[in-house]
């Protein structure tokens, strides 16, 4: 067995699509869990659900929803057209925006909670000793909060890998634009090609659990290091 | 012009801020005052950490007003935390740079290795917080905080958190740092003995008021003020050695003309000593008794008197410039008909370092 040009392409699609996916929810999720670590306002408690909702919902609502507002008749996609773009569902792009809101819980609480355990007083001394705001943040807040960074890039990669529902709602299963590992497995079963759903199953299985065998020791590191 | 000017009024949930003070912009100040009284957050808000509206001016330069507040980054302070709160990603050498590198060089008010070396963190510059101990871990906080150049130091129980060998360790430092560097500091304490061996002057705080500032001594023994009515009431005077006795294991020391033995060989000639009178300790005479074990007698004035615990008062004495309280009974105030005014001999028991 080995893996066919076919294959190798919805790998390379899922590895380019879960890298971009996690630098966009650095960008996002880090001011975001900032925020929420640090706000008063009584919105706190809703954005933290609005963050969550991806956890419970099913991937098709989030898809279908997506779907419905970049489509050509949403909000976002008559503003698009607006603007003289081409919608995103069913195009790259399009998979990325649906990854960032499907993955964003992954990578904002881990965050938000690292921020949260450093607790104000390493930032109140940093102020004390002449750092403004954005220097606190990245001489103090970002080194502190690193294990949580990890968590959340590891998290938000693999979650990515590892997605489905809102592919096939929003992306469909174009080869080399949105035909991703879980599309094209799903391909193979249909057509009962299991061979080739064996090795890109087979292979994800190991990927998934390698990661989570590297996030377990890597903060048990950290824990035993802090202790 | 050369004061720490401060006013502050603020409801914080159900407590009520209004303070008013303003001190030498030199030596140590403490801010004294029981636990919730509002001394911490008297301190933050000099610090920028907390807000409120008010007014601040340091040395001449606003900090605040009804229309500038400046960020605490932008103020010239040192803070040093009840715990020393270093950052546990840096080593010592790393805390101790923090400020320092975010000072330009021409501002730089101390040298980096002239903190190292007074504060002996040397040995420690690699290492990193958690192999500290407490001692070690404040030594270096206050390190950190000098090298930021401040011009106003802020100091929230510094002592507190620590054992008593650490804090036996730390004192000397403070006292120094009094002596050696031109820098105001605002001390909060609510342990008095503390107070008595490092303030100059004294800002009682009571339920979000200053309720009595002033030089130490007058705030120690002023009648009026809760300090003088305390079981462990004292004065503190500022002295001088003079000489040693060591046949006797005496230190002589005298401030203008008075001059106090006290047991014990104590600094060197010409160094300055603040030594401690407790009102317990001291007891009157209309005239100088002829033999006596009490090495110290001196001629003081009566100033005021007042009850104190049932069947006991407070006498205050003028000698020279200083201040002394006497904690005598009732009968004894009567059976010398003490008044205002009355020249009487003060026996001064016992005299030791403050």
């Amino acid at each position: 067995m080995s893996l066919s040009g076919a294959n190798l392409t919805a790998i390379i699609l899922t590895l380019k699509l879960a890298t971009v996916t996690t630098l966009v929810l650095m960008l996002i999720a880090t001011p975001l869990a900032w925020w929420l670590a640090h706000t008063q306002t009584r919105w706190r408690a809703a954005v933290t659900a609005l963050v969550a909702l991806p956890l419970v919902l099913p991937p098709t609502v989030l898809g279908f929803y997506l779907l419905v507002l970049l489509g050509p008749k949403g909000i976002i996609g008559q503003w698009m057209l607006g603007m003289g773009l081409h919608t995103l569902p069913f195009t790259f792009g399009g998979l990325v925006v649906g990854s960032v809101v499907f993955s964003m819980p992954f990578a904002v609480q881990p965050i938000a909670n690292a921020f949260t355990a450093i607790g104000v007083r390493p930032l109140e001394v940093a102020a004390t000793l002449r750092a403004s705001l954005w220097d606190r943040f990245w001489s103090v807040a970002v080194p502190l909060a690193r294990p949580g960074f990890f968590t959340a890039v590891v998290l938000a990669f693999a979650h990515t890998v590892g997605e489905f529902g809102v592919v096939l709602m929003l992306g469909g299963n174009i080869p080399g634009e949105t035909r991703v590992l879980s599309v094209a497995i799903y391909d193979h079963v249909e057509a009962i090609n299991y061979a080739q759903a064996h090795i890109l199953s087979a292979g994800l299985v190991v990927f998934s659990f390698v990661v989570l065998l590297l996030l377990g020791r890597h903060s048990g590191q950290w824990q035993r290091m802090s202790a | 012009m050369s004061t720490i000017a401060a006013r502050f009024r603020s409801t914080l949930g159900s407590f009520e801020l209004d303070a008013e003070f303003s001190v030498p912009a030199h030596g140590i100040s403490a801010l004294f005052g029981p636990s919730a009284s509002g001394k911490t957050t008297l301190l933050r808000l000099i610090a920028g950490l907390a807000r409120a509206p008010g007014s601040l001016t340091v040395a001449g330069e606003v900090w605040q007003d009804e229309r500038r507040f400046v960020p605490t980054h932008r103020r010239a302070l040192g803070y040093v935390f009840q715990e020393a709160s270093l950052f546990p990603h840096l080593d010592v050498r790393g805390n101790l740079q923090y400020g320092w590198k975010r000072v330009p060089a021409a501002e730089r008010r101390i040298a980096f290795d002239d903190v190292i070396d007074w504060l002996g963190l040397g040995a420690l510059l690699a290492q990193s917080p958690q192999q500290l101990s407490g001692g070690q871990r404040q030594r270096v906080a206050i390190g950190r905080a000098l090298l930021a150049s401040p011009r106003l130091l802020l100091m929230d129980e510094p002592l507190s958190a620590l054992d008593t060998t650490s804090r036996a360790e730390i004192l000397p430092y403070l006292e120094q740092l009094h002596r050696q560097l031109e820098l105001p500091i605002i001390y909060v304490s609510h342990a008095l003995d503390e107070v008595a061996r490092l303030a100059d002057t004294l800002l009682l705080i009571e339920a979000g008021k200053i309720v009595h500032q002033g030089p130490l001594a007058d705030g120690l023994t002023r009648l009026d003020l809760p300090l003088a009515h305390r079981d462990t009431a004292a004065t503190v005077i500022d002295t001088t050695v003079v000489s040693h006795d060591p046949a006797f294991q005496l230190t002589h020391v005298a401030r203008q003309r008075v001059a106090f033995e006290l047991p014990g060989l104590h600094g060197a000639p010409g160094v300055p000593l603040r030594v401690r009178v407790a009102a317990r300790d001291v007891s009157l005479a209309l005239v100088a008794p002829q033999q006596t074990s009490i090495l110290n007698l001196l001629p003081a004035r009566v100033i005021e008197l007042a009850d104190d615990t049932p069947g006991q008062v407070l006498v205050r004495l003028a000698l020279d410039d200083m201040v002394l309280l006497a904690r005598i009974t009732r009968k004894s105030a009567r059976l010398l008909d003490l008044q205002p005014g009355t020249q009487v001999v003060a026996q001064v028991k016992s005299v030791a370092v403050a």
